[in-house]
């Protein structure tokens, strides 16, 4: 899973001609792959020493079924992606180191999907910032170019606090193995001062309220195809970390931590959806909605002693990871046929593009969390913990979320239903540009209706019993 | 799978799938998309009618998947859903010939009947539901596929009212959707059943039970239009005429008050409700819904906004109905689901025509129009007379069962409400009526389009006359076996029934 994009990385960077081709094999197998993986795990978690050398010495290898849906949702997306990417890129010019860097994108997520290690984790994480970084500076105009150099700035910042606390937990307990480390931690001080400094790390890298500053610019001057990467894969891994350390160092930190996190989650997920509410432009909406979905992952942290918490928190990153991608590419077919995406001049595109517009309309249903949806079922987890932990406030904001996020997904939508003025102009797109965003739209709609055989495949457990699972390798 | 599990889904399938098909239809191919539509319906109706046969020999059909563990996806054949479902299959039948005629020339006529027929898929999705989860899927895919029926105009105004509509109808299911889960939290099980499933709980945790049906009811009625949650309805009709007919006889508002029964009956079961003093609260709301809504009629200048109160006001009866505790009330209730459906679907469809054909909107334009088209406003008439609640039409039946049952149970002052109600009804309709039959006709229509040989278009009138001699029916031969009022008479003793 890591060294295939890697291989693949290489031959595109040699060979620019072949790199299409080589990605549409390359999205293939890793979904194969990908599926077959969930597919091992789901009856136990596994685990892989590189070379044969162990824990403590060599680099491991850890999946259970988490990894698993990551890696899944990673597959699936970047798949969608592969085959709207290639008409996108002839048409628009984009510079061909868009397939070498996707491709090392895709290692990078797979490797920090399956590390076992926080310094491994660290290494993944600083390549796939890299990556993405390098990314959203294709977009060429100055905007993006800024936008990727202000997302490179907030993200050396975060990898060195998150780096330090590394070296904390090093410095006192001689591990770096996220198993050895659960088993090791024992409060302190030193351990604490990790904690907050990796949680800061990671928070600004996932864009949680309020350090999502250089989220919405950088996501939004992106050309297409990396925005839905970006907003549907890259944000979660910091999170998926932060659950790591969460899962297992961390695991009896103070609840004060976890609720500030979950607060911090609630703001983003208001202030989110206000800003897309307020927000004139199309893809800069979707970006603030991807502010506002990420604080929903966040309110897993106060809610750690409720049972099903993971299962929501999991299914919401996989129906988000869908439906956001979805979004964003129809986001970028219009404003490719528009050649603007202001959301005032919106009225023409209903007649020109009936099917993208559906694919946004179908991704809006799902962000937005009504039935039959992931979303729906991760919302309704969700608040199914929250009233079980007695937390009544939680449940409220997830409600309040999902009504904003129906005010501005209609903003947008509303506009399928204005008069015609006959409109012809605009660039033509491509069949495949067209329907790739309202397949993987149906794909995150119904993925609700196969949720219950997921669930069990999934099956995580509490928080709290969950450390368990991590101690067992 | 066999048959009687994987019929129910037949059932759905048979709107659900033409609607899809219907999106991928390029604009001019009418035909086709005419033809799938109308048999899609006609299909519907004969399973619905052999689900009902058969089901009358005993045959239980169900079908089952699980949405969440612990959680399914339920579709049941119970002697109400089966009564919801006919009703709404054959209305759709009707009104899918009708809309056919209506939007000859309009443009976007392939979304229209796909969004149409995926309303119609969620009625009877919520009429089949075999528990508040499955309930709640269709009623928040009913909401989201109404929407582009209502802005279906594309003016200013249209969609001025479809942001209305969204704005009370997604809070209303959200309100809904935490109920259900709190619910759910509290009892464990989400079943539909006689009797209803939290009466082991009330004596624990009435408080919160209490404070959960307050919430339901609130999500729920909202699509009742119950006051003060019916903003969005005057609004609404705004919509196509079809639509109009659609919305206020079967689809959105049916669904609203087939919600309230299910929570009454199914949930709570009546005599928790009762009690708990749950359902006296709803009469006292479906009461003052009833004369709000009256009195708002009266002051209307535009025909449809004027029938949209009087929708306000008559749906309130089937809450009332059901809320009052007498078995004779319930039925009343239930049996007004049809009656209601079928007067109001007939005084739209003669709305609709009058715009259509005349140009008409307002009701001072109405002035002859019984001269011009005597048909279509011997049908509105016959339904206007029906919603005073004259004898023998079918309103009569239902203030009748109504007001005996309430005497039964009790509440007095029902009657009074019935006898002030009809004086509104009358207020508002007999000058219309009047105006249309006894004043000249003016020189020219707003609008004129002249038909050879029938006053309007066939298309439109036969459906028009078809409903209304439905409406004259079931209040003339109400008790006949079979009728409508026979069958409420047997929902309601199942659930009175211990």
């Amino acid at each position: 899973l890591i060294v295939a994009p890697l291989a693949a990385a290489i031959i595109a960077f040699l060979a620019p001609r072949l790199a299409a081709g080589v990605a549409y094999i390359n999205a293939v197998l890793m979904a194969l792959a990908a599926l077959g993986l969930l597919n091992a795990v789901a009856d136990r978690p596994l685990t892989y020493a590189l070379g044969d050398w162990g824990a403590p010495l060599g680099i491991d290898l850890y999946a259970d079924s988490l990894t698993g849906v990551m890696v899944v949702a990673t597959s699936l997306v970047i798949l969608a992606v592969t085959f709207y990417a290639r008409d996108y890129l002839a048409r628009t010019g984009t510079g061909a180191s868009f397939w070498p860097l996707t491709f090392f994108l895709h290692a990078a997520l797979n490797g920090l999907f399956l590390s076992a290690d926080v310094f491994n984790l660290y290494v993944t994480l600083e390549l796939l910032s890299l990556s993405a970084v390098a990314l959203v500076a294709l977009g060429n105009e100055t905007a993006a170019v800024a936008a990727a150099l202000r997302y490179l700035l907030a993200s050396l910042v975060a990898s060195l606090a998150y780096l330090l606390g590394v070296a904390f937990l090093y410095h006192t307990y001689g591990v770096l193995d996220l198993s050895a480390l659960a088993d090791a931690a024992s409060g302190g001080t030193t351990t604490w001062a990790a904690l907050g400094l990796m949680t800061a790390g990671l928070a600004v890298k996932g864009a949680l309220f309020p350090v999502h500053f250089w989220l919405p610019g950088a996501h939004s001057e992106a050309p297409t195809p990396v925005s839905a990467l970006l907003s549907g894969l890259v944000v979660k891994a910091p999170f998926y970390v932060l659950l790591r350390l969460w899962l297992g160092p961390f695991h009896d930190a103070p609840q004060a931590v976890g609720d500030m996190l979950g607060l911090l989650g609630a703001a983003a997920i208001i202030w989110g959806s206000l800003q897309a509410l307020r927000q004139q432009r199309l893809k800069m909406l979707v970006a603030y909605s991807t502010v506002a979905q990420i604080g929903y992952l966040f309110l897993l942290f106060p809610l750690t002693r409720a049972a099903g918490v993971l299962n929501a928190v999991t299914v919401f990153a996989l129906a988000h990871a869908l439906a956001k991608a979805a979004m964003f590419l129809a986001a970028g077919n219009i404003l490719f046929c528009l050649g603007h995406d202001r959301i005032q001049e919106l009225d023409r595109i209903a007649g020109r593009l009936p099917l993208t517009l559906a694919a946004f309309g179908i991704a809006g249903v799902c962000i937005m969390g009504l039935p039959p949806s992931g979303n729906f079922v991760a919302k309704w987890l969700l608040i199914e913990a929250a009233f079980e932990s007695g937390a009544w406030g939680w449940a409220v904001v997830v409600i309040a979320g999902s009504l904003m996020s129906a005010a501005y997904v209609f903003r947008v939508v509303g506009h399928a239903f204005t008069p015609e003025h006959g409109f012809e102009g605009g660039v033509q797109i491509t069949p495949s540009m067209d329907r790739v965003p309202f397949l993987i739209s149906l794909l995150a709609l119904l993925l609700g209706l196969i949720a219950a055989p997921l669930l069990e495949v999934i099956e995580l457990p509490a928080l709290a019993v969950g450390t368990a699972a991590v101690h067992a390798p | 799978m066999t048959w009687p599990q994987i019929l129910p889904l037949f059932v759905l399938g048979s709107s659900l799938v033409p609607g899809l098909i219907i999106f991928a239809l390029p604009e001019r191919s009418r035909n086709l998309r005419s033809t799938l539509n109308i048999s899609g319906a006609i299909l519907k109706l004969v399973l619905v009618v052999w689900m009902i046969w058969k089901s009358g020999e005993g045959v239980h059909y169900e079908f089952r998947a699980a949405l969440l563990p612990g959680l399914d996806l339920v579709l049941r054949s119970g002697a109400l859903a089966l009564f919801f479902c006919g009703l709404s299959a054959l209305l759709w039948l009707v009104t899918t010939v009708y809309a056919v005629g209506y939007l000859e020339d309009s443009p976007h006529r392939s979304r229209f009947f796909g969004y149409f027929s995926i309303c119609v898929t969620a009625t009877v999705g919520a009429a089949l539901a075999g528990n508040l989860m499955t309930f709640l899927v269709f009623y928040e895919l009913l909401t989201l596929s109404t929407y582009p029926l209502v802005v279906h105009r594309e003016t200013d105004e249209a969609r001025r009212a479809g942001r209305v509509y969204l704005a009370y109808t997604l809070v209303g299911g959200a309100l809904a959707t935490v109920g259900t889960l709190w619910l759910y939290k509290v009892t464990g099980t989400l079943e539909f059943a006689a009797g209803g499933t939290v009466a082991p709980f009330i004596d624990s945790h009435a408080d919160t039970l209490t404070i959960i049906f307050v919430i339901l009811v609130i999500g729920i009625g909202v699509k009742a239009a119950l006051v003060p949650l019916h903003g969005w309805l005057p609004r609404a009709m705004i919509a196509p005429a079809p639509v109009s007919a659609l919305l206020h006889a079967v689809a959105v508002v049916k669904v609203g008050a087939f919600g309230l029964m299910r929570i009454v009956f199914s949930i709570y079961g009546i005599d928790v409700a009762i009690r708990q003093g749950l359902a006296q609260g709803l009469a006292i709301v479906a009461a003052i819904t009833i004369l709000y809504g009256s009195l708002r009629a009266l002051t209307q200048s535009n025909l449809k906004r004027l029938l949209a109160y009087s929708t306000v006001s008559q749906l309130s009866f089937v809450a009332l109905g059901i809320s009052l505790g007498s078995s004779i009330a319930a039925t009343g209730g239930i049996v007004h689901l049809v009656h209601q459906g079928l007067m109001k679907i007939t005084l739209f469809f003669a709305a609709g025509i009058l715009a259509h054909t005349l140009g008409v909107r307002e009701i001072r334009d109405m002035k002859g129009a019984g001269c011009r088209m005597p048909w279509t406003m011997a049908a509105f008439t016959l339904c206007a007379f029906g919603m005073i609640g004259v004898p023998p039409f079918a309103g009569f039946v239902t203030k009748w069962y109504v007001g005996v049952g309430a005497v039964d149970a009790g509440a007095s002052w029902v009657v009074w409400l019935l006898v002030a109600s009809s004086f509104l009804n009358a207020m508002y309709f007999l000058p219309i009526l009047y105006n249309a039959w006894f004043d000249a006709p003016p020189t020219n229509w707003p609008k004129e389009r002249t038909f050879p040989g029938a006053e309007t278009s066939l298309v439109l009138l036969l459906p028009t006359l078809f409903t209304a001699a439905a409406a004259i029916a079931v209040g003339l031969f109400a008790s006949i076996p079979y009728s409508p009022l026979e069958w409420a008479q047997l929902v309601t003793e199942r659930q009175y029934s211990p």
